[in-house]
C-alpha cells in the first residue's frame, strides 16, 4: 500500500466530492417534488393517472438505473444535435455537458423508487386525521400541506432514508457518462499511478462517511420530529 | 416500412444486431442465475452464523454486511474483481501452481454473489427471527435435535418470510448485472452499447435493451407471486 499521491490528487478528490454532493442533492430534489404527486395520484386517482404512475414506477424499478442512463445520455443526447432549434437556443451549452442527463437520469430513478415508498405512504395515513382536518373546512390543499404530506413522510422517514443511500451509491455510474464525481477522480488517480486498490479504498471511505452522515441526518430529523406513539408499537 | 424505420438492424443474424443483445441476455441471466444462489448460500451459513454464532463469527459477519451495504456495487465489483484475482494467483503461486485466467463468467458470479450474500443475510436473518418461539418450543419438547429442528421446522417456516426480500434481491441482481459492462464484461448492457455504437443507433438499441430487461423483471415479478402464493396457502393474507 503506497499513498504517496494522496496530497497531489487531494484538490480533484475535493472537487469531486463536491460534484458526488451536487448530483445527490439535485436528484433527491428533483425526484421527490415529482416522487410525492406520483404516490399521490396512485391514492386518490383519477384511474388513467395512476395508471400512468404505476407504470412508470414499473418502468423505472424494472430495468438497470445504467441502461437508463445510457439511454439518456447517448441516445436522447444523440438527437438533440440534429435539431437546428435546440442547436442554436440558449439551453445547447447545457445539453452538451453530460452532468444535467446524469441529474435527469437518476432524478428519474428517484421519482420511480421514492414514488412507490410514498404512494404507501400516504395511503398509511390514519383516514380519521384526514376527516378531522375536513371538519375544520379545510380546502383540499390545506389538507394535503398540513395534515396528509407530513403525516405521511413521517410515516416512511426510515425507508426514504434506505433509498437516499441506494441513491448515493448509484451516483458513481455518472462517470460512465464522464461526470468526474469522487468515483470518477478515483478512476482517473488509478490510471494515472497505475495503482490499483488503493485510490478504490479511498473512494470507498469516502462513500462510508457519507451514507453515516445520511444515515445521522436522518435520525435527527426522526427524532425532531418525534410522535407520539402508543407504548409497545414500536418494538 | 420496417427499413424506414431502421428497424433492420435489429434483425437476429448480423448485419443485424439482435443476435448479439439476445446472447448478452443469456450472459447477463446466467450470471444472475449464479449470483443469486452463491448469494442465498452465503445468505443462509451467515444468518446462521450471525444468530448462533460466537463472538468473532458474529462480529465479521457485521463488519461483512455493513460494509458492504455502504460501499456502491460499481466500486465493489472493481475492488472484488481485481483483489480477488490477484489473491487467487498468490495461493496458488505459494503452492506451487501456474497463474490462471479467472473467466469473466466465474469472476462475475463471484463478485454479485458475495455483494449478494451481504444483503441475503439480513433477509434470511429476519425472516429466521420472525418464526414464532411456541413453534420452536414444540420442536424441542418432541426431543428434536438442532439440525432437525431447523430442516423441519424453522427454515420451512422462515422461506415464506424471507420470500419478499428475496424476490427483491432477484430483482436487484440481474439489474446489477449491468455493472459488469463496466470492468468489460460482455453481458446485455455491454453489447448493446457496443451495438449501438456499432450502428450510431443509439436510442433504438437502448431501449431494446431496456424493453428486454423490463421482460426479465415483470417475468420474475409473476413467477415470485405465484411461488408465494404457494408458500403462503393456508396461512392468513396480511393483506385480507
Amino acid at each position: 500500500m503506497e499513498w504517496y499521491w494522496v496530497t497531489e490528487y487531494a484538490p480533484k478528490f475535493v472537487e469531486g466530492l463536491w460534484i458526488t454532493i451536487q448530483l445527490l442533492v439535485l436528484s433527491i430534489g428533483f425526484g421527490m417534488a415529482l416522487a410525492t404527486p406520483i404516490g399521490l395520484v396512485q391514492v386518490t386517482g383519477p384511474k388513467p393517472l395512476a395508471l400512468l404512475a404505476k407504470g412508470f414506477c414499473s418502468v423505472i424499478r424494472g430495468t438497470p438505473l445504467l441502461i437508463q442512463l445510457w439511454l439518456i445520455y447517448y441516445g436522447l443526447g444523440s438527437l438533440f444535435p440534429s435539431i437546428p432549434l435546440i442547436r442554436e437556443s440558449m439551453l445547447w451549452p447545457i445539453l452538451r455537458d453530460a452532468f444535467p442527463y446524469a441529474v435527469f437520469a437518476f432524478s428519474l430513478s428517484v421519482a420511480g423508487y421514492s414514488g412507490e415508498v410514498m404512494r404507501g405512504a400516504f395511503a398509511s395515513v390514519n383516514k380519521g386525521e384526514l376527516e378531522a382536518g375536513r371538519a375544520f373546512g379545510m380546502s383540499r390543499f390545506t389538507l394535503l400541506r398540513r395534515i396528509w404530506f407530513p403525516r405521511a413522510i413521517q410515516n416512511v422517514l426510515p425507508t426514504l432514508a434506505g433509498e437516499f443511500i441506494l441513491t448515493l451509491k448509484s451516483t458513481p455510474l455518472a462517470a460512465t457518462i464522464t461526470v468526474f464525481d469522487v468515483y470518477g477522480v478515483g478512476s482517473m488517480v488509478r490510471q494515472e499511478t497505475y495503482r490499483i486498490y488503493e485510490p478504490l479504498l479511498l473512494v470507498a471511505g469516502i462513500y462510508i462517511c457519507l451514507s453515516g452522515i445520511i444515515i445521522g441526518f436522518f435520525r435527527w430529523i426522526e427524532h425532531r420530529s418525534a410522535q407520539r406513539r402508543l407504548v409497545g408499537v414500536e418494538h | 416500412m420496417f427499413e424506414s424505420l431502421g428497424l433492420e438492424v435489429l434483425a437476429y443474424s448480423p448485419p443485424g444486431w439482435g443476435g448479439t443483445l439476445i446472447h448478452g441476455l443469456g450472459m447477463t441471466l446466467k450470471i444472475a442465475f449464479g449470483a443469486y444462489f452463491l448469494g442465498l448460500l452465503i445468505g443462509l451459513c451467515g444468518a446462521l452464523g450471525k444468530i448462533y454464532g460466537g463472538a468473532t463469527v458474529k462480529w465479521s459477519l457485521e463488519i461483512y454486511t455493513t460494509i458492504i451495504r455502504a460501499v456502491p456495487e460499481l466500486v465493489l465489483i472493481l475492488l472484488l474483481y481485481y483483489a480477488g484475482t490477484d489473491l487467487l494467483n498468490r495461493v496458488l503461486e505459494w503452492l506451487g501452481y501456474e497463474r490462471v485466467d479467472i473467466s469473466g463468467l466465474v469472476a462475475g458470479i463471484c463478485v454479485l454473489g458475495v455483494v449478494q450474500g451481504a444483503y441475503s443475510i439480513e433477509v434470511i436473518r429476519g425472516a429466521i427471527l420472525s418464526v414464532s418461539a411456541g413453534q420452536i418450543e414444540a420442536a424441542k419438547a418432541s426431543g428434536m435435535s438442532w439440525t432437525l429442528m431447523h430442516r423441519r421446522i424453522i427454515i420451512p417456516l422462515a422461506v415464506p418470510l424471507a420470500l419478499p426480500g428475496l424476490a427483491n434481491l432477484w430483482l436487484i441482481v440481474t439489474k446489477d448485472t449491468a455493472l459488469l459492462a463496466v470492468v468489460g464484461f460482455s453481458e446485455l448492457a455491454l453489447a448493446t452499447k457496443q451495438a449501438a455504437g456499432g450502428t450510431k443507433e443509439y436510442l433504438l438499441f437502448y431501449i431494446a435493451a431496456a424493453l428486454l430487461y423490463l421482460m426479465v423483471s415483470l417475468t420474475s415479478n409473476a413467477i415470485f407471486k405465484t411461488i408465494e402464493r404457494h408458500y403462503r396457502r393456508g396461512q392468513a393474507s396480511a393483506e385480507a
